[in-house]
């Protein structure tokens, strides 16, 4: 099991899913005891999920979709081939 | 065209303008249906376009720009926010409410924006997009460790850019230290 500084310093790599198996299982069986931890984990990766959703909200000018079909048509740029 | 919504507010959080995020997702789209015999049947295809939008971006769009690359980005501790803001609302309701509530989608927009172009590009191709370091590798064509580190950079000069916000508009005292949370030892 980690401690709480190893689990604080590998908590990005383990909220990317990035470590490995044990280094995985490590912290998750620390956070599993420690609510000071399980409290920072829990802000993290909530604080992800709320950049996530309000930076991929965007609604999509009308028109862009039928513009891009209209390449995919005709010899958009000159160069004597569709698209 | 199944992706591109999600390559439009991309596109957006790159170029920062709409008339110039279009252009950026039509350029894409174009060169992905001249180059689409090079695509390999069975890899990511979201990856992969998203793959040609970087790269038009950086080719394009960021020559225009000449800001400089990592001037003015914040070098915080980690767990910078959450030692300063973890506890508001605590009681009352889940973090994720209070982080929903505490920031509006412009200022999250704009945290993110204000990132330099080397910083930027990770952080909305993993915390947006949710790439892992291994495709954003390959997407931004730098190695795995340099992703890793400006990652970490980027992430945290956002969270600072957060608390920024949060600060000008007096939910959190300015400079008021007895707020932040000790690190925790053991």
């Amino acid at each position: 099991m980690a401690n709480c500084k190893e689990t604080i310093r590998e908590l990005e790599a383990f909220l990317d899913g990035s470590l490995s198996e044990d280094g995985h299982h490590a912290i998750h069986a620390h956070l599993e005891g420690c609510t000071d931890c399980l409290q920072a984990y829990d802000f993290q990766a909530e604080l992800r999920t709320v950049i996530a959703a309000k930076c991929r909200n965007d609604e999509m000018p009308p028109g862009l979709l039928s513009r891009i079909e209209q390449c995919f048509n005709e010899d958009f740029d000159g160069d004597g081939r569709i698209g | 065209m199944q992706y591109a919504p999600q390559l439009y507010s991309a596109a957006l959080r790159m170029t920062r303008n709409s008339s110039d995020a279009e252009d950026l997702v039509q350029e894409t789209y174009l060169r992905a249906y001249r180059s689409y015999a090079g695509f390999e049947q069975g890899t990511n295809l979201r990856a992969w376009l998203f793959r040609i939008m970087t790269n038009q971006y950086i080719n394009t769009y960021r020559a225009k720009q000449r800001r400089p690359v990592e001037t003015d980005l914040a070098d915080v501790e980690d767990l910078y926010l959450y030692r300063r803001i973890g506890n508001l609302g605590a009681l009352s309701q889940s973090a994720e409410d209070t982080l929903l509530e505490l920031f509006t989608d412009e200022e999250v927009k704009t945290a993110l924006e204000e990132l330099p172009d080397a910083f930027r590009i990770p952080v909305l191709l993993a915390d947006v997009e949710g790439f892992s370091y291994k495709e954003i590798a390959e997407i931004t064509e730098v190695p795995i460790g340099t992703v890793m580190s400006r990652l970490h950079r980027g992430r945290k000069a956002m969270h600072k850019k957060l608390y920024d916000f949060a600060e000008q508009r007096g939910i959190i005292a300015a400079g008021d230290d007895d707020q932040v949370k000790e690190p925790t030892n053991g």
